[in-house]
């Protein structure tokens, strides 16, 4: 279809500003912009047809099925949108003065404390904008802690190999040196190889549990009781949350300071990659070191590592948690992780006789499957797989990640998906994995009935076209 | 049905049954005894949909509304054309997630290359990324793009927002960088020393356009003066301040960054916003995040995907460019179709509006007895006003009236206005501070 700026006429708009009812200012020559520039020449609704084109262009979680692993692709309710567009949130400056932004204090107050209640933490700032933010900042509260208490040498933070990938290049970001940890044979730490790393210069462990295999690992108390004694810190990567949310809280497990991603687990929006919320929490004892807004005169913490962004947060996004968690309540909260992880294991039952599982175990709110053996067999790969699901009007899971099983596909289904959707979408696989040994070549050229065909990435690469050029 | 889930207890029951499990706890054999929850303590119970946007109002009308915002500082009441509102609340837009799979994602990812195109043209750059948090995140991923070696001092001008150098602060600390602050002299940066003013070390410098102050900095003369000295410049700048100002590429800077929530984002309460970073051809691969990049697919159409993910941490983990994974993709979009629609017509029009209004309003409150400007250079929408009186006085008179006065800080007023302010608004405004000064 056509670009914006392909559809763009010399002299189409449209007014949006009236005319000026003051007297013009002389305007300061030297700094007046010359150079040449263009933006698109459009009436409004030449705009709106092609907004409305790309629209439907794009599948979200309304266009069908979206297990995409590791994202937490669950219904977006409408009602958090509604009331994220109330003008009292919308219309409200940052700096107003504090008396009159008494609701948004009630809003993240609210928020602090129901997510303290699901997690165990004693603090929660929603300053960080999405997870990876949020892992910025809590290892940074570990750096200050550790700074503030002489303890410089604690350099080294440990990271399983299942681990996402924002984890480490966190670490790298906060001055950490990374120390892989090996997942043992049942997909979990390797506790002896956690031993053997540990030490006095041990800054920390990161660790999602459930993890990215989707299974709950049985040592918790065990590997984060071993980092305490070894005078190190417990980072929970919140990122899996909604399989363990108002079952057990990271705070009991032995964590001192978590994520959480509210756009996985509370439901708000991806907005096609953000925005998101990386709420973080901690216990007591990192507090003295947690962010807050310059301008914003909220009271700074003794040691506060500063802060990671402007303001106060993606507040927006915290309004639409609220909403979430105040129409779940408790009740709700447990019935939603209960049904995620129950959905989980039902597709994954479903799908056991179609595509090897990685671990086949109980698993959490997502499962692994592993293609390696029918790649060796038939040359079909992961990647082909998923591109065949696209013709069948579903969005494929998590291609190859988890990076250690290889020919990886992960699914999450999440708690919003009845029975029957599950087994229908059972179905659709077993469709494509007939036609590797029916019509191979036709899952080689997936898909093809898409908007378009595969796209040549390694020429997107190769020679990078980053803009629109007349 | 509780909540979202759509099956009844009778059909998951079932399931379970299928599965050969008795209960939910079967699911959760793995979690140790000791910490599985029977209950969830210190959560209320749920409500309906209803109740709960009783509730969710309630604390929306706490706040107080002002019909009238004299106040910047990072965040702008620009007017936002309602199509944004309406393309921006499209479905499928809202629910997507990042275009991983672009046979089912090239309308996100289309609106992602033209807004990467659209923030090359606003700032005169080569290469946009996706998006990234804010304009202060923007400001500190730009800085550390510049880091080398040999050169691992980040520069920041000390008349930046302080949010912004903040945010830089706290990134250099993470990689132990340090940050060095710039002074500036009568309230802009004085070109004539900045050369020594740099070490020999200096990676970059950060400067913001118009400064924290409303001043419009010499970019151009900053920019020869850091080169020289073998540094980076990062301009941080104002996008509608652009429909007016030479664009920071035009200029000589190295990369611009800055918050796009003026372009068609409301204020929120500052978030979410967006952050933008644009650069020339020869740092493209240092940018930090997403970029969306055109190529051909399988039937030799033009096709968008997500592109030079080497430099990103799904792919690289510890040795990515960033951690950077979510960004800001629906504010981007709303960015994307504000300055679709108003063009550079309209993105003008809204540059001179402010920039008349700001000096027509500067006058007049400079007729009062005891204001004063601080400083003499030439400004944008933002000035720095000396007060007589205390600023919360002002301040609170102003509030009566429905208006929100500027910022109070060190030394009297920053106010801000844009074209959204009327010139009976801003006469009340100067009637109601001579009120206020005069009891």
């Amino acid at each position: 279809m056509k670009l914006i700026f392909e559809r763009s006429t010399p002299g189409h708009c449209s007014d949006y500003l009236p005319k000026s009812d003051v007297e013009k200012a002389p305007r300061p020559e030297k700094f007046l912009r010359k150079a040449k520039w263009m933006l698109p020449e459009v009436a409004e609704v030449e705009a709106a047809r092609h907004y409305k084109e790309l629209a439907d262009q794009t599948f979200g979680v309304v266009s069908g099925f979206y297990p995409l692993g590791s994202c937490t692709m669950k219904y977006n309710p409408r009602l958090n949108e509604r009331v994220a567009s109330f003008p009292g949130f919308t219309n409200i400056h940052p700096l107003q003065p504090k008396d009159t932004v008494k609701g948004c204090q009630a809003v993240i107050d609210l928020a602090d404390e129901m997510l303290c209640a699901v997690t165990g933490m004693d603090k929660i700032t929603i300053q960080p904008a999405a997870g990876a933010h949020g892992e910025f900042l809590g290892l940074l509260l570990m750096k200050a802690y550790f700074d503030h208490h002489g303890q410089t040498q604690r350099t080294k933070m440990l990271v399983p190999d299942a681990a996402h990938g924002t984890n480490p290049a966190s670490a790298v970001m906060v001055g950490f040196d990374v120390v892989n940890i090996p997942s043992n044979a049942n997909g979990c730490v390797d506790v002896e190889a956690l031993k053997n790393a540990l030490g006095d210069d041990t800054a920390g462990l990161m660790l999602t549990n459930p993890n990215t295999l989707g299974l709950f690992d049985p040592q918790i108390l065990e590997i984060t009781s071993l980092v305490h004694e070894a005078g190190g810190l417990c980072y929970y990567d919140g990122a899996n949350l909604n399989a363990i949310m108002g079952q057990v809280r990271p705070g009991d497990m032995g964590f001192d300071v978590i994520h959480l991603n509210l756009h996985k687990t509370f439901s708000t929006p991806h907005g096609g990659g953000g925005p998101g919320s990386g709420a973080v929490g901690c216990k007591d004892i990192l507090k003295p070191y947690l962010p807050s807004s310059f301008l914003g005169k909220d009271e700074r913490p003794e040691h506060s590592v500063g802060q990671v962004r402007s303001f106060y947060g993606n507040f927006g996004v915290v309004v639409r948690a609220l909403t979430y968690m105040l129409t779940l309540g408790a009740e709700g909260m447990r019935e939603a992780s209960q049904t995620a992880v129950l959905n989980a294991n039902y597709l994954m039952h479903l799908l056991k006789d179609v595509f090897p599982v990685a671990y086949d175990h109980i698993c959490m709110h997502e499962f692994v499957l592993t293609l390696a053996d029918i790649k060796k067999e038939t040359g079909i790969s992961a990647l082909d797989v998923a591109k065949g699901l696209l013709d069948f009007g579903m969005h494929p899971p998590t291609m190859y990640f988890p990076l250690i099983v290889p020919e990886a596909l992960m699914l999450e289904p999440t708690e919003t998906e009845s029975r029957q959707s599950l087994i229908d979408a059972a179905e659709k696989y077993k469709l494509v994995k007939e036609k590797i040994y029916s019509a191979p070549d036709e899952l080689r050229n997936a898909p093809l009935t898409t908007y378009i065909g595969r796209p040549d990435e390694v020429k997107a690469a190769r020679n990078p076209i980053l803009r629109y050029e007349e | 049905m509780a909540g979202y889930i759509p099956s009844t207890s009778d059909e998951r029951q079932l399931m379970l049954e299928e599965l050969g499990m008795k209960d939910y706890k079967d699911l959760y054999v793995d979690v140790p005894a000791s910490v599985l929850l029977d209950e969830l303590p210190g959560v209320a119970k749920g409500i309906s949909e209803m109740e709960a946007e009783t509730a969710m109002r309630a604390m929306a009308e706490m706040n107080v509304l002002y019909p009238t915002v004299l106040r910047g500082a990072g965040i702008y009441d620009h007017y936002i054309p309602s199509i944004v509102d309406t393309v921006a609340g499209k479905e499928e837009f809202v629910t997507a997630y990042t275009p991983y799979q672009a046979e089912i994602s090239q309308g996100v990812l289309q609106s992602i290359f033209e807004y990467q195109t659209m923030i090359c043209e606003l700032t005169g750059m080569d290469a946009s990324n996706a998006s990234v948090y804010d304009g202060a995140s923007a400001a500190a991923e730009g800085s550390m793009m510049c880091l080398k070696r040999n050169r691992n001092v980040v520069y920041v001008a000390d008349n930046a927002n302080p949010e912004t150098i903040e945010t830089i602060k706290t990134y250099a600390y993470g990689r132990d960088v340090k940050v060095e602050m710039l002074s500036s002299k009568k309230g802009v940066i004085d070109v004539n020393v900045l050369e020594d003013a740099l070490c020999d070390e200096a990676a970059c410098l950060f400067v913001q356009q118009p400064n924290f102050y409303g001043l419009i900095e010499d970019i151009e003369a900053i920019a020869d003066k850091v080169h020289n000295k073998g540094a980076k410049l990062i301009v941080g700048c104002y996008p509608t301040a652009l429909g007016m100002l030479e664009s920071p590429g035009a200029l000589g800077a190295d990369i611009a960054t800055g918050d796009g929530q003026p372009l068609g984002i409301p204020m929120g309460y500052g978030g979410p916003t967006v952050g933008f970073m644009a650069t020339k051809k020869a740092m493209v691969r240092q940018l930090p995040g997403r970029i969306v990049g055109q190529t051909t697919d399988s039937r030799g159409g033009r096709a968008f995907v997500l592109t030079l993910q080497a430099r990103e941490q799904h792919i690289r983990r510890e040795k990515a460019s960033s951690n950077i994974c979510s960004n800001q993709a629906l504010c981007a979009l709303r960015a994307g179709v504000y300055m679709a629609v108003m063009g550079k017509k309209g993105l003008s029009e809204a540059a001179e509006l402010s920039y008349d209004k700001a000096h027509y309003l500067a006058k007049r409150l400079c007729e009062i007895p005891g204001i004063k400007m601080v400083y003499d250079g030439p400004y944008f929408n933002e000035f720095m006003t000396t007060l007589p009186v205390d600023a919360a006085q002002i301040e609170k008179a102003l509030h009566k009236v429905g208006i929100l006065s500027g910022l109070p800080v060190d030394g009297g007023m920053l106010w801000c206005v844009t074209e959204k302010a009327t010139k009976e608004a801003l006469d009340l405004t100067v009637q109601t501070v001579r009120g206020a000064v005069s009891k």
